[in-house]
């Protein structure tokens, strides 16, 4: 009995060995994904952000063709890293809603010429409060949504070139 | 030139690591050629001079900012201070590394040269160890993570250090720990060797006592210094905050202060013989883990370090090679360790074996704690664990081990009557009551934890002070005032944390220039704010003036730095130290209309915490001198304690 006893130490330092493996081989996930994706967009109606482009409700989510929803907002740096390539996913033929996050008209106008325009439709959410009932709490982000108005992907950060593959598949899948 | 120099120099000492290895093994299995082990120590300081030499050169590298070498490029900045050029060599994971092997082989060295007290065979048994540890640490080195690597293309001018570890403290603060950490090492090296020659007794313990004893003051100054440092310099005005950096360096602390009384009872009594051992091996096992959960980057942490998996892996396979190679030669030899000699329940022993029992559970309640997240991931939930899982659990450990270190040094050694220990212990248990009483009737809202805190450091104090009660202090040696000192500077640490925790005031205001508002005591108003401009940052500093009821209005200038090489902001916390406790300002945004955010706290004794801390490395320090007095006075080393 006394001699399993003193095995005692290893084993326990086995086990401990193995959590930090384990920790070391599934590195911490820094961010967290939307409780949303795979229910239906929350519903919302939101005035126009910029004349030039009309607002956005939850039905035109909804209307049987995948589209892009972009959380963005001109103060916003990451967004303009993120424009090119919203620019590119455009020419592919993808349809580009954007949510503009605690924005003023003449700062969306701006950030829109100086940086590109590949919405169809910009609605501005002065409060944030509809990008929280997205379960998105920063910008960048981005939703592929289906046609029924059902969220099947959620993009947190600003999309790279090298995200296109996978947000094209999104879209290609949620057909 | 300097950088291949310093490679090759690092190459030459990994080699003779291997040859000390070799040889101590060949010495220890043909005892008929003592030439064999006796070569051992030449090779031993050999291989320290080659490591120091290396060392030298990266300091030199960052001294001269050498920005074709990829870590001089990466962590400095020709703009640096000249304190922070050098201490920059240190502040990364690669020179950290390499500081490691130097202290390590430095430490070989001494014992070497120095070490007379155990038997040759064990002596040679513990270099070999030294030799093999050394070893792996130049594996990793010189294999993941090369710091004279250089850079194709030299950049004009290097990255900078984080402007957060620019700071005198934060200097010296990595060397430290890491001497406490090494020390360790040693004494792991030395359980190992005693293992091998089945000679663990009193001799070994006294061999091992001086660098545990070490060792341990380097981490409590380690320990108290990053405390102060997160304290001031991130500006939360908290001073623990159980991130898993913190608790890294903590669990080391914890495991060598059990060594450190343990080893005494070894070194005095030839009690708790494989207890001692194991304890050793635990120490430098969580040494280990801290350094890797600090360099790994398994667990986020406010200490943003270089995170690689690779090097987590490469630690990881150390601690398998190492840890559980002594835990197995632990396990096949221990039982044939003759048992030690006894003690009754009640006695210093008994009481020793208690704080060590005590300090065990706190290790393990840090230690779940810490390692908890990741097993969480496992299941795939995510948690973050923090103060409401620690205060109580490790808090309420804790009261019960401080009441156990009064009791101690008040028993005598073998047996003692209850009766007498009562008698003995009777002022500082009824000051303790009266305290807790007289606490709760003044100050009924203060929490539980802070309370008996505060209840329990004044029994501790006056009990720290009892074994100097009717003795002749000039005949006391030093080793016991060194006790009564730590154990004193735990009493002061305590006091400051629970009356902190209990009785602090804090602010959060929005003020115009010239507007005044208060924190306990205290009238604070914002004079102004004004750029200014630093060696190698900008800032916006507040000029606060503050005073406590009609006495004289004292200035405080806290500022909000900016940094160019990274560009960072931080904030510089200004602080002034009163006789009883801390002002603390922060200054924060400007809001738009054009008000000034500035954040006040009132922390009353606070500054008990970090004098409890030094007054416990002082007390170390004390003992490590007098124990190193008498044994030199008397070279077979007295029995006595």
């Amino acid at each position: 009995m006394r001699k399993v006893f003193l095995w005692l130490p290893l084993a326990v330092f086995g086990l401990l060995l193995g959590v930090m493996g384990h920790g070391i081989l599934n590195p911490e996930q820094t961010t967290i994904p939307s409780k949303l994706v795979g229910t239906k967009v929350p519903a919302f109606n939101l005035p126009a952000a910029v004349p030039s482009h009309p607002g956005l409700t939850n039905a035109d989510l909804a209307t049987g063709k995948p589209v892009l929803l972009n959380f963005f907002a001109s103060w916003c740096l990451p967004c303009i890293a993120e424009a090119p390539v919203l620019e590119e996913l455009k020419r592919e033929g993808v349809v580009i809603h954007a949510i503009a996050i605690r924005d003023k008209p003449e700062d969306v106008a701006r950030f829109l010429a100086e940086h590109g325009d590949p919405y169809a439709r910009i609605g501005s959410d002065v409060s944030s409060r509809v990008q929280i009932s997205f379960g998105s709490s920063g910008v960048p982000e981005s939703f592929v949504i289906d046609g029924k108005g059902v969220i099947r992907h959620q993009h947190i950060g600003d999309i790279q070139p090298q995200d296109m593959p996978k947000i094209l598949k999104a879209l290609k899948d949620a057909q | 030139m300097i950088a291949e120099i310093g490679l090759g120099l690092l190459w030459l000492a990994a080699g003779l690591a291997v040859v000390q290895a070799f040889l101590g093994m060949a010495g220890l299995r043909q005892p008929d050629r003592p030439d064999l082990g006796g070569a051992v120590r030449p090779v031993a300081v050999a291989q320290a001079v080659l490591v120091v030499a290396a060392f030298c050169c990266l300091i030199y590298l960052f001294i001269v900012s050498d920005m074709s070498v990829k870590l001089v490029a990466a962590n400095s900045h020709s703009d640096k201070p000249m304190l922070y050029k050098v201490s920059g060599a240190w502040g990364n994971h690669e020179g950290s590394m390499l500081l490691w092997v130097t202290v390590l082989a430095m430490a070989g060295a001494g014992i070497a040269v120095a070490e007379r007290r155990v038997r040759r065979d064990t002596l040679i048994a513990t270099l070999m160890a030294q030799g093999l540890l050394a070893l792996g640490f130049y594996a990793f080195l010189l294999l993941s993570s090369n710091p004279f690597e250089r850079l194709n293309r030299a950049p004009q001018d290097g990255q900078g250090l984080n402007p957060l570890l620019q700071d005198p403290g934060l200097a010296f603060h990595p060397p430290t720990l890491y001497f406490g950490y090494v020390g360790m090492s040693v004494a792991f090296s030395f359980a190992v060797g005693a293992l091998v020659t089945r000679d663990v007794g009193p001799a070994f313990a006294r061999a091992m006592r001086p660098w545990v004893l070490g060792a341990w003051i380097m981490l409590t100054l380690g320990i108290t210094a990053g405390s102060y440092w997160a304290y001031y310099e991130l500006g939360w005005g908290g001073w623990w905050f159980w991130d898993p950096v913190e608790n890294a360096s903590l669990m080391p602390w914890l495991a060598a202060t059990a060594l450190l009384h343990s080893v005494t009872v070894l070194a005095t009594r030839d009690s708790l013989r494989a207890w001692t051992v194991m304890l050793s091996v635990v120490a430098f096992s969580m040494s280990m883990v801290g350094t890797f959960l600090v360099r790994s980057g398994v667990l986020t942490s406010v200490h943003a370090f270089a995170v690689d998996p690779q090097r987590g892996s490469f630690l990881l396979a150390l601690m398998l090679l190492y840890i559980g190679g002594a835990l197995a030669l632990f396990g096949l030899r221990i039982g044939t360790v003759r048992e030690g000699a006894l003690f009754e329940p009640v006695s210093r022993e008994a009481a020793l074996v208690l704080n060590n029992l005590f300090l065990t559970v706190i290790l393990g309640v840090v230690l779940i704690g810490t390692l908890y997240p990741i097993v969480a991931q496992g299941f795939g939930q995510q948690v973050s664990i923090g103060p409401p899982y620690f205060n109580p659990a490790a808090g309420s450990v804790a009261l019960l081990l401080v009441i156990a270190m009064v009791a101690g040094p008040l028993m005598r050694w073998r047996s003692d009557g209850m009766k007498a220990v009562l008698r003995r212990m009777a002022a500082p248990v009824i000051l303790g009551v009266v305290a807790l009483v007289g606490i709760k009737v003044l100050a009924p809202d203060i929490g539980t934890l802070p309370w008996l805190g505060l209840a329990v450091a004044i029994l501790a104090a006056a009990g720290s002070i009892a074994p100097l009660w009717k003795r002749n202090l000039a005949r006391t040696p030093l080793f016991t005032w060194g006790m009564v000192i730590a154990h004193l500077g735990v009493a002061v640490a305590l006091a400051g944390m629970a009356v902190d925790s209990a009785f602090y005031k804090e602010r959060l205001v929005a003020v115009d220039e010239g507007d005044t508002t208060d924190v306990g005591p205290f009238s604070v108003r914002l004079v102004s704010v004004e750029p200014i401009i630093g060696p190698n940052w900008t800032a916006l500093e507040g000029r606060v003036e503050a005073r406590r009821g009609d006495g004289a209005p004292f200035l405080l200038t806290p500022q909000a730095r900016n940094y160019s090489a990274p560009p960072t902001d931080t904030s510089e916390a200004a602080i002034s130290t009163r006789l009883d406790g801390q002002l603390y300002v922060v200054l924060g945004k400007q809001g738009q209309d054009g008000r000034w955010q500035l954040r006040l706290w009132w922390k009353p004794l606070v500054t008990f915490i970090w004098l409890g801390g030094a007054m416990i490395a002082i007390g170390g320090a004390l003992s490590l001198v007098g124990r190193l007095w008498r044994e030199r006075r008397s070279p077979r080393g007295g029995a006595s304690a």
